[in-house]
């Protein structure tokens, strides 16, 4: 299976009926396509609305509808749109259940650096901060390793988002908890040992005495 | 409310000035204001935007033609042009989290100093500010942002300047339209006083000074 869908399709694992939830670009926009039908999750777009639908059909585009990158979406029934303040008063103010985000190292202790690379890319942190300190719930959806390099680091290195610490991190390897502020080894992806996620990770991990297999 | 034409509402804005944008990668942001303020090459704005949209569109405009020296954004990773500006020291960029961004505005069109907020506690956003417990917790002091000049777009607007929005395209733009000495609105449609009924109005009158004739 492909990288991204083993996080994505785990992710959705995490959502529930009722929830409300603000997916970042990247990886965590993929999720939305392995939440079950049956499922009633009010998805954010944090430009101005609630209860974002698929992309419209060729030819059924609006130029007044769409995501926080500018893209042509759609609206689900029961739908609502709203100004900035209000879309990032529901942020801060702890009304978003989930936000999904990528990420570009996590730390041991569960603290998130995903906007800036000093001198490298500066692109602004957009509404990444404000969904990592008022989010209820932070979930980080990331390749384990980039370049053969662990992404879940000692430290982080780079600018933090947040002095907030997130609450979990899916991997195309591995679920990481942080209970007790430690990072915590809780699943593994499917074909995937202990051993083989403790040889790419650079955080030290715990590990439970039993590690159960993703369920996708 | 006074209807001016888009020529005239751009005569108004000297070069240098301070100027809000309404928009969100572009989408409900006054095109026809950005092409004029091209046309008439208003140099050295000081510019509070979103983001700075793509090239050749919304705000994108400015950046093609060298028109901003300072910009108060949230996110320009999208505009390759306005990255080289700003890497190239042609443009003095402050990058603010969305949510604070929004929250001074409205601050700065409601009266108030400034607001409280727990976002950026403990990253490099928070070096240089206040920090201030309420309760236990922390919060940063971030101040208030005006402008001379709030430029917003709206899906309609009737005779006398009531405004409505469509959709993802209202954004920035109400809470702008409280932060500016003056307020130039073009729009979409304009319609009659009734149309709008009063619950759905969403800029009232007032706050409006000039709208953009059809052209």
């Amino acid at each position: 299976m492909d990288p991204q869908i083993i996080i994505a399709r785990r992710v959705a694992k995490e959502l529930k009926s009722g929830n409300l939830v603000n997916l970042g670009i990247g990886i965590p926009t993929l999720v939305a396509n392995y939440v079950p039908s049956d499922l009633k999750v009010f998805f954010q777009s944090e430009n101005g609305l609630i209860g974002t639908g698929p992309i419209p059909e060729q030819g059924m585009a609006h130029p007044t509808l769409t995501d926080a990158g500018g893209r042509p979406i759609s609206a689900l029934p029961g739908a609502s749109t709203f100004d900035s303040a209000m879309s990032f008063g529901l942020i801060r103010g702890g009304h978003v259940d989930v936000t999904v985000l990528g990420g570009l190292q996590v730390d041991a202790h569960g603290l998130l650096a995903n906007w800036m690379i000093p001198g490298k890319m500066v692109p602004g942190m957009g509404g990444a901060m404000d969904l990592v300190t008022g989010a209820k719930r932070v979930i980080v959806a990331m390749q384990h390793a980039a370049k053969g390099k662990s992404k879940i680091v000692a430290k982080c290195t780079l600018p933090l988002t947040s002095a907030r610490p997130v609450n979990l991190v899916v991997t195309d390897m591995a679920v990481i908890g942080f209970p007790d502020g430690k990072a915590t080894l809780l699943e593994t992806a499917p074909g995937v040992s202990v051993g083989e996620v403790m040889a790419v990770t650079e955080a030290e991990l715990a590990v439970p005495d039993t590690v159960p297999e993703m369920k996708l | 409310m006074k209807a001016v034409s888009v020529e005239e509402a751009v005569a108004m804005i000297p070069p240098g000035a301070s100027v809000m944008v309404g928009g969100f990668m572009a989408v409900g942001t006054p095109e026809r204001l950005l092409d004029e303020i091209v046309r008439q090459k208003k140099t050295g704005l000081t510019l509070i935007c979103n983001d700075a949209a793509t090239p050749g569109k919304g705000v994108g405009k400015l950046f093609d033609a060298a028109l901003v020296s300072k910009l108060t954004a949230t996110h320009i990773g999208l505009n390759p042009k306005a990255q080289q500006q700003m890497l190239a020291n042609q443009i003095a960029v402050n990058l603010v989290p969305q949510g604070t961004f929004v929250e001074r505005i409205r601050a700065g069109g409601c009266g108030l100093g400034g607001v409280l907020t727990p976002t950026g506690v403990g990253t490099l956003v928070a070096e240089g500010k206040r920090q201030i417990e309420v309760d236990g917790k922390p919060f940063l002091l971030e101040t208030a942002l005006r402008a001379q000049f709030a430029l917003v777009h709206a899906f309609l607007a009737d005779y006398l300047g009531n405004l409505a929005y469509a959709l993802t395209s209202r954004n920035f733009n109400p809470v702008m339209a409280m932060a500016a000495d003056t307020v130039i609105v073009t729009a979409e449609n304009i319609v009659p006083v009734g149309v709008i009924a009063p619950d759905h109005v969403v800029t009232p009158a007032p706050l409006v000074d000039y709208l953009i004739t059809n052209g």
